[in-house]
């Protein structure tokens, strides 16, 4: 009898409400796609959880300080007016070590992304450096660069109208975007454009009129050249009224912004590109209006936001599997966590993510990298596979010096992380491997010989 | 009465409009002939490469970075190239350089982004293209299998107008790397989803690009040492490997000169123009010279009004620069009317670009064009019977 009643209670009940553990294959998924890959062990751990549970667990782990001490020379902005009276020995110099600091803060970022204990966290921070685009090419201060990623990480998984905020005055973005250049009587639209083509409302969904009214109202916003901080100059500041998406006022640049977070195109934006970095490439009309909605009643929480994504009956579907690439960070750390390699310096990582085309705090241009298919073309995939034979060529990797590259110093105990697997292929295939190999031939390898085979099969390109 | 009989009763051989191929034809391109394209990344700034110099207004809208009038290299009485292009200066008294003026199209776009898509994919400005102007080429008149590709993009991730799900389009950045590689690739395998068969597809182009590409890459000509000429140099190998390709892409990037124009946009129009004189001397040294045709092009060009810090906002009307053994040299469209700015102080467009496209495809490869640009376009006469 009891039984009976239990089976009635599930039947009216909808699916996403059913209090079952979420088993191996979905919580497989679900860190696949959140933390970088993951092994054996974590895998079994989340798939004893709910779906809402596990998910609740990956984002109450998020928003804590990086475990990675940053670079001894953050806290020291050097202005570039400094070397405009330099002699031409002392300008090279500061340029050197401008580069080498470059170099440092790129390591910094990558070995947290392998250490940290929170991988969504710097999944989020990627994706917010992707989505608020500056590039350390044209901002050319590190320290600028290194507070940028401060800001996004603070409000990583907070409130995006508190994020867009901060950001837009970010002094790295004001460098970025020329903001400083732009003043009353003389504009620059650059800012303008972007905040309303990429960062709220998307492309066509303004006037080339609502651009340079917009404009006008971030006349101002400069830059402390001396501390590098964000400064407003109310002389350079036009404060006449503007006419701006239908709206008339004497808009600043704050209000314009808020103007940007009143349309509900910006919360759709974000949730799509959220969607295609989390679930497919191809957004679900329906899904996403009602996400974004959910997004806008809570105040652009981005926890709401990702919360509803993660937990959606969408993101497990058969044909969601599987069905995106991973890019060169996925790739690189993903690996490298997964199969709990022991790494020494971490700058050849940082290089090789350069060469797959995804160059730490320098994506090529304000849209950011596009992500998806372009991540894979001939050039890329040929450099990703021999990457991974690299790193899986022997049990202790001690490659050939190549000239110019650093050494690769990393260690992967292939008996020991083979171990809890027994031997058994099918369970092997399941946790390297998001779907089923793609290559028809049967293989006999065991052991390392066979993790080399599933890595480079092209479904290991897939998460 | 059929078409066809209908269009010979009317003397068709005298028709310039293009007309759709007949449907069972299979139509096929002359491939010999080499397209490589030159992307200015950024939007060059149109007005201070090929300079009107004799008119005031060019003066009076650029107070500080017009190009000074005794520094301009004069073409003819209205028309001068930007003083860093004198490498092409050889090439122009060859009258092998075609310089076209006014090149943009109708609603033109600001954006960088939505601007290069519809020069990449040759769309109507409201119109959303997903396939690459050349993919689409290359789909209606199929590039021969023995060519190692369809297409070739060096130094860059971007397909840009060979972007297509069935374009024999290889990223390259060293053909000697590559080759090298490329025995990494060759996966055969079932395609479960989308991803998964893009990643197929990248490895049958490897593949087969590898099995004709051949080994020999050699030149003795010398190309600039910097990005653009390290591109160019890779280009002139691929096509001296015999291997066959029909279109190469190179980019060129920094152009979007927002702030300090002069230093920036002078440095690049010297590796552009040594670029392209390098080129010339590679292609002539493998006797590819008059079978090539070099296109610049990009997503606009900027406006005529300089801003305050020195530069220049996104504009809409370019000039773009056509070279090769069997182009016809000489100034084609129109000088920028600089006294008909529309409301965002833009230029106006003379030549629709995809009348140059139009053109490559009926006189350079002989495709139809209508049935790869929907619409009907001008030829320029760009290129010598």
């Amino acid at each position: 009898m009891g039984k009976h009643w239990l089976f009635l209670l599930l039947a009216v009940l909808p699916l996403g409400a059913v209090a079952a553990p979420m088993g191996f294959d979905e919580a497989r998924h679900l860190l696949n796609r959140t933390s970088f890959a993951a092994g054996l062990s974590d895998i079994e751990s989340y798939a004893r959880l709910t779906r809402v549970q596990a998910v609740d667990q990956l984002l109450g782990l998020t928003g804590a300080a990086p475990v990675t001490p940053p670079p001894s020379w953050v806290g020291e902005y050097e202005s570039p007016a400094k070397m405009r009276d330099a002699s031409e020995e002392e300008r090279k110099l500061f340029q050197r070590q401008q580069f080498v600091k470059g170099g440092e803060l790129r390591a910094w970022w990558l070995t947290e992304m392998l250490v940290t204990p929170s991988p969504l966290t710097e999944k989020m921070v990627l994706f917010w450096h992707n989505h608020f685009v500056s590039s350390l090419q044209k901002v050319r201060s590190p320290v600028l660069m290194y507070r940028q990623n401060q800001l996004l990480r603070k409000y990583a998984l907070g409130y995006f109208g508190d994020l867009l905020h901060a950001v837009a005055k970010d002094p790295a973005m004001v460098v970025y975007l020329d903001s400083a250049s732009n003043r009353k009587g003389r504009p620059n639209e650059n800012f303008a454009r972007e905040v309303m083509e990429l960062f709220t409302l998307g492309e066509g969904r303004y006037s080339e009129q609502d651009v340079k009214e917009a404009a006008r109202a971030f006349t101002g916003w400069s830059i402390d050249q001396e501390r590098g901080e964000f400064v407003f100059r109310q002389q350079a500041h036009d404060a006449g009224v503007k006419n701006i998406l239908g709206s008339s006022g004497n808009f600043d640049g704050d209000a314009v912004l808020d103007l940007l977070l009143a349309q509900p195109q910006t919360a759709e934006l974000v949730v799509r590109k959220l969607w295609r970095e989390f679930v497919s490439p191809q957004p679900d009309a329906a899904e996403v209006t009602r996400i974004a909605r959910m997004f806008r009643d809570n105040r652009y929480n981005i926890r709401v936001a990702l919360r509803a994504l993660l937990t959606a009956d969408v993101f497990y579907a058969p044909e969601n599997r599987a069905a995106l690439l991973k890019s060169p960070v996925d790739l690189i750390v993903g690996s490298l966590r997964q199969f709990r390699f022991e790494t020494g310096e971490v700058t050849p990582f940082v290089n090789a993510s350069r060469q797959l085309g995804q160059d730490l705090f320098a994506p090529p241009n304000v849209k950011g990298w596009p992500g998806g298919e372009a991540w894979i073309n001939s050039a890329t995939l040929l450099r990703r596979k021999q990457l991974l034979e690299r790193l899986f060529r022997a049990q202790e990797m001690r490659p050939a010096v190549t000239p110019g590259r650093a050494e690769m110093d990393i260690y992967f105990d292939s008996e020991r992380w083979l171990q809890p697997f027994a031997d058994v292929d099918a369970r092997l295939i399941k946790v390297v491997l998001a779907t089923d190999p793609a290559s028809s031939v049967v293989s006999t390898a065991h052991g390392l010989p066979r993790i080399r085979e599933l890595v480079l099969d092209p479904a290991y390109q897939l998460k | 009465m059929n078409r066809r009989d209908f269009l010979s009763a009317a003397g068709a051989a005298t028709l310039t409009a293009w007309l759709p191929a007949s449907a069972h034809a299979a139509a096929a391109g002359r491939y010999e002939n080499l397209l490589i394209l030159i992307e200015l990344k950024g939007g060059n700034d149109g007005l201070n490469t090929i300079i009107p110099y004799a008119d005031p207004l060019y003066q009076s809208l650029r107070p500080r970075i017009a190009i000074p009038r005794e520094q301009v290299l004069q073409l003819d009485a209205a028309s001068g190239l930007h003083p860093a292009l004198q490498p092409l200066l050889p090439l122009w008294d060859a009258r092998e350089l075609a310089v076209v003026q006014g090149v943009g199209y109708p609603a033109a776009n600001l954006s960088h982004f939505r601007s290069i898509e519809i020069w990449d994919t040759a769309s109507r400005s409201d119109q959303y293209l997903n396939e690459g102007w050349l993919a689409r080429a290359f789909a209606e008149a199929p590039v021969p299998s023995a060519f190692a590709a369809d297409g070739v993009v060096v130094g860059s991730n971007e397909m840009g107008p060979l972007a297509g799900v069935a374009t024999r389009a290889l990223a390259l950045n060293n053909p000697g790397e590559f080759m090298r590689q490329a025995r990494l690739a060759g996966n055969e395998g079932v395609a479960r989803n989308g991803a998964l068969s893009h990643i197929l597809k990248v490895e049958r182009d490897v593949k087969q690009a590898a099995a004709n590409l051949g080994n020999n890459f050699s030149l003795r000509s010398e190309f600039p040492n910097h990005a653009l000429g390290n591109a160019l140099k890779t280009a002139a190998q691929v096509v001296a490997s015999k291997a066959g390709v029909a279109a190469i892409k190179v980019s060129h990037n920094g152009y979007d000169t927002h702030s300090g124009q002069q230093g920036t946009q002078q440095r690049l129009l010297r590796e552009l123009a040594e670029g392209m004189a390098a080129l010339r001397t590679a292609l002539q040294e493998i006797g590819r010279w008059d079978s090539t045709l070099i296109m610049t092009y990009c997503e606009f060009g900027r406006r005529p009004r300089e801003n305050q810090s020195g530069g220049t906002d996104h504009g809409t009307a370019n000039a773009h620069l056509l070279s090769g053994g069997r182009v016809r040299g000489g100034l084609y469209g129109a000088v920028p009317a600089l006294d008909r700015l529309d409301g965002n102080g833009n230029l106006p467009f003379a030549v629709d670009f995809r009348d140059l496209y139009a053109t490559t495809l009926d006189r350079w490869w002989g495709v139809s064009p209508a049935a790869v640009l929907n619409g009907r376009y001008n030829p320029v006469e760009f290129l010598r019977a």
